[in-house]
């Protein structure tokens, strides 16, 4: 197997593709972080005052609020006031003045990043059929695709428009489903998020495209904390993709997003996201800390939250796509692929809870680990007392490739009602010498047979892509992986 | 002072109090103290330790439990308490003390010593003081450190080099009520040399509703190519506290087979560690669980894979009633360099009421790659097809179901070596399931 080594050593050192600083000069607070950091903030974007008082609860909880010890991910201690919590880039006032109708009017450089990041805006707009809200750091530049989704009646825009223009919207729900005190990085996001995205599909509609967001770290030192609130009322359903590249750099670099989903009866909401942050150079120095806290809630009777998402970046991902399933038999799905390789550490996984009747939960996660990389599966499926009827599959595999590696399992299932079904299996084992042997004694190449091994396994998941998203997934993983074998 | 520390407070004073009652001197003496300051140091968990979620020590920490006087039962109590028709050698203890006038060990082998720990304290102190000194690290909890502090009696089983023991070792621990609540620590010691065999029953029972708290300790070592079947029956009253730490350590080549079984008790938790140090060492873990009423059941196993060409193989079953509560948490690690690993996994729960509850947890540690690990957790009812089965041909509802909880309980059972206990345990179990003797007729209906 050690034949194509050095092939495969190469593949694997090979340099981050996406990593470069784009040279915008950057609007930046000065690190550090107090009452008078989050009121500037605030009145940078002419927020209202209730939101200036949400974001300084949030702040007064945080600081006495603990940094959470139990993820089994290691990192030096992160010195909160050595980040700097705003920056825009500074063609910004320009930008909310002028608000650009057309990609045209978008700063030309901003642009050019995001042809580097293979994402041609224009043939997006015209080809894909996704509307892109593109966050380059912390302000939204440029949004496509609005006319057409007004005609539906569907809000698609940068979350501090949205509290500019619809303000009563986003007070009804805004830290409904991750409250302010949530937890540690929840409520330093709400303290400090900057932007994000706002959804809102109302009633009866179906979100005629696919809603997509490219993030983007780009200033350095810039934590970044996105906000995402996305509601889908009585019988509308949407599907959303966010998708993130970040260039390289020798620092760690925050982030700490928080997303919300509330979906009403009947509503739909598919989540998809390809994570490909900067994941630390192959002696695990560098990369992106990734703290996510994303839940969606399952109000409404019937209605159904899909999350899937395909992790191969960042040096840390510590991140449970959750659903509460509160409404009569609603559904929650969860589909994972989790890839951590050289020093990369994953902490990552679901928590369904069923407090409807009849609700349903799936989850499937699959992980792999190759080279020093660790990953943990850490999953919470509890079954509430009035939950009559509850059912859960969950399925939980890992794959080894290289002795160094780490994949650890750490379910916990909570029943307290006895209709519940659950059910729970997990394997962990490495790419099967007969499988290589059959594919390598059919003539294909010892890299192809494992690509495709790999891909296989993680079939189940990247069925439930969004096409477009499931080829940049697949092409994704044989990039982290495939000299990873050996 | 919370709970926690009240009782911790109140272990600590009691030892002052005993301390010249206990037996042992100089290493002993040592070994106590050294194990007292553990305790001080550590406390008793808390919900708040990730070991200890879903366990409420309360009814520990806020009972008051003296350290028992002498005390002995009538000879024709043991017939309610041992296995019926089981031929062993039998130790009995009572409240924590060994009673030479109720026990049995004759017929054993030569090669097999079986003896109580104060017997061994006084005639064999330094044969005792290597096994007693060899907990450390992990396995050191709290209840272990108390186990090690007030330790004066228990039972100490060696077999030597390549005997086979065929007669069973029964050690039979009865909890039995006095003027107050007791709290006894016996310590169990087996030593299994190299290419021995035995079979072991550790056998828990609380008689006439004692609401004692009996904290156990067992220390098993598994030498090169021995065999041990390791039968842990507990059966303490429903008043009755049960904590139990067991360790085990194998050496190359060895099987260690245990049986947990878990009948009574108000509140139980036992820590399985199973070290598998060489390779080609094999542990199976079976357990079963029946909980009823508000009984809480808690058993933590951990089978850490050491060495390459290991094997372990555990399935967990359990059914609960009533508002009882059962907690499951399985880990399996795999060290680094421990290759060629085969490590199952299953945990099975059947819920049969609408206050019971079951959180189940189990957990893979993995850092070699070639490896097949595998665990799985199920919680739900009886299969309406397997039950419409039964009532299309003439059985009605009730017993449909009591036959089929029986059946899922009863492929545990099935795995033991030692026909009289399985025949026993099968009657124990319909008694349980059944409740109200609902299950009376269940050998008719399966004729």
């Amino acid at each position: 197997m050690a034949t194509n080594q050095k092939e495969m050593d190469e593949l694997v050192s090979r340099e981050y593709k996406h990593g470069w600083v784009t040279d915008i000069e950057q609007d930046t607070l000065p690190p550090g972080l107090d009452e008078d950091v989050i009121r500037h903030i605030s009145a940078k974007k002419e927020e209202p005052e209730w939101l200036l008082e949400w974001r300084l609860k949030a702040y007064r909880a945080w600081t006495e609020m603990k940094h959470p010890s139990w993820a089994k991910v290691k990192h030096p201690p992160i010195d909160y006031q050595s980040i700097s919590y705003y920056s825009a880039p500074k063609s910004k006032e320009q930008i909310e003045a002028e608000a650009p109708k057309s990609l045209d009017e978008v700063d030309p450089k901003l642009l050019e990043t995001y042809e580097k990041l293979g994402i041609p805006l224009h043939e997006q707009e015209q080809l894909a059929g996704v509307a892109v809200d593109a966050v380059f750091d912390s302000v939204s530049v440029a949004t496509t695709f609005k006319e057409k989704l007004h005609e539906a009646g569907v809000i698609f825009c940068s979350f501090s428009e949205a509290v500019q223009k619809y303000p009563e919207l986003v007070q009804k729900y805004l830290g409904t489903v991750v409250p302010l005190k949530d937890n540690f990085f929840a409520a330093l996001n709400s303290a400090v998020f900057t932007d994000g995205s706002f959804v809102f599909v109302p009633k009866g509609v179906k979100c005629p495209m696919e809603l997509s967001t490219y993030f983007r770290i780009n200033a350095s030192n810039t934590g970044q904390f996105e906000r995402t609130l996305i509601v889908a009322e009585e019988g509308a359903s949407v599907s959303y993709l966010e998708g993130c590249t970040a260039p390289q750099r020798d620092e760690n670099q925050l982030h700490a997003a928080v997303v919300e989903l509330v979906a009403l009866d009947d509503a739909t909401i598919k989540y998809s996201t390809v994570q490909n942050w900067y994941p630390g150079d192959e002696n695990g120095v560098g990369g992106i800390y990734n703290f996510v806290t994303k839940r969606g809630d399952c109000r409404g009777d019937r209605s159904k939250i899909t999350w899937t998402q395909v992790e191969t970046g960042s040096a840390i991902t510590w991140k449970y796509p959750s659903c509460i399933l509160r409404g009569d038999d609603s559904v929650g799905e969860f589909y994972s692929v989790a890839v951590t390789s050289n020093h990369q550490q994953a902490d990552t996984g679901t928590k369904m809870i069923h407090i409807g009747k009849n609700t349903r939960s799936t989850i499937i996660s699959k992980g792999i680990s190759a080279m020093q990389g660790d990953q943990s599966y850490r999953g919470l499926v509890r079954i509430t007392p009035k939950a009559d009827g509850a059912r859960n599959y969950t399925q939980c595999d890992s794959l080894l490739i290289g002795d160094r590696c780490g994949a650890h399992t750490f379910p916990y299932i909570e029943a307290r009602n006895n209709s519940a079904q659950v059910e729970h299996e997990a394997t962990t084992s490495r790419v099967s010498e007969d499988q290589l042997f059959y594919c390598r004694q059919r003539g294909i190449s010892e890299e192809d047979a494992v690509n495709m091994i790999v891909n296989g396994f993680c079939k189940e998941v990247f069925k439930e892509l969004p096409m477009e998203f499931a080829v940049e997934a697949e092409a994704l993983l044989g990039i982290t992986l495939e000299g990873a074998v050996g | 002072m919370s709970g926690e520390d009240t009782a911790r407070y109140n272990f600590l004073t009691q030892f002052d109090r005993a301390v010249d009652e206990l037996p042992g001197q100089g290493w002993l003496s040592t070994l106590r103290r050294d194990a007292l300051a553990r305790f001080r140091e550590q406390g008793l968990p808390t919900q708040k330790d990730e070991d200890w979620k879903y366990t409420s020590l309360r009814p520990i920490t806020e009972g008051r439990f003296a350290l028992p006087g002498s005390t002995t039962v009538p000879a024709d109590r043991l017939d309610e308490a041992r296995v019926p028709g089981l031929d062993a050698a039998r130790l009995v203890f009572v409240n924590g003390r060994y009673q030479a006038g109720l026990s049995d060990i004759s017929g054993l082998p030569e090669g097999v010593t079986v003896r109580s720990i104060a017997d061994a304290m006084e005639r064999e102190p330094e044969n005792l003081q290597a096994r007693l000194s060899r907990q450390s690290g992990l396995d050191y909890t709290p209840f272990t450190a108390l186990n090690n502090a007030f330790v004066a009696d228990g039972a100490l089983v060696e077999v030597a080099a390549n005997v086979q023991c065929k007669t069973p070792i029964e050690l039979l621990f009865l909890s039995v009520p006095g003027d107050e609540a007791f709290v006894f620590h016996p310590r169990v010691l087996v030593q299994m040399a190299q290419g021995s065999e035995a079979t072991v029953i550790e056998h828990h029972v609380g008689l006439d509703e004692a609401a004692n708290f009996n904290n156990v300790v067992s220390e098993i070592s598994l030498g090169a190519q021995s065999r041990l079947e390791h039968y842990l029956l507990q059966r303490q009253s429903t008043a009755g506290y049960h904590i139990g730490g067991i360790h085990v350590h194998q050496a190359r080549d060895s099987r260690y087979v245990s049986h947990n079984v878990n009948l009574g008790g108000a509140l139980v938790r036992h820590d399985i560690n199973a070290r598998l140090a060489e390779e080609g060492a094999e542990a199976v873990l079976n357990g079963l669980y029946l909980v009823n009423d508000r009984q809480h059941v808690d058993n933590h196993t951990c089978v850490d894979h050491a060495a390459p060409h290991t094997i372990s193989d555990e399935t967990y079953k359990g059914v609960m009633a009533g508002r009882g509560r059962a907690v499951f948490n399985g880990r399996v690690v795999v060290h680094k360099n421990a290759q060629k690993i085969d490590a199952g996994q299953k945990n099975d729960n059947l819920l049969l009421s609408k206050l019971a509850e079951v959180d189940t947890k189990p957990e893979l540690e993995i850092y070699a790659d070639d490896v097949a690990c595998s665990h799985g957790a199920t919680i739900g009812q009886l299969d309406p097809d397997a039950l419409f089965y039964l009532r299309s041909r003439g059985i009605d509802a009730d017993k449909a179901r009591d036959l089929l909880t029986f059946a899922f309980a009863e492929s545990v059972i099935e795995r033991m070596g030692l026909s009289e206990i399985r025949e026993w345990l099968d009657h124990l179990v319909v008694n349980r399931v059944s409740g109200e003797g609902r299950l009376d007729d269940l050998e008719s209906v399966e004729q």
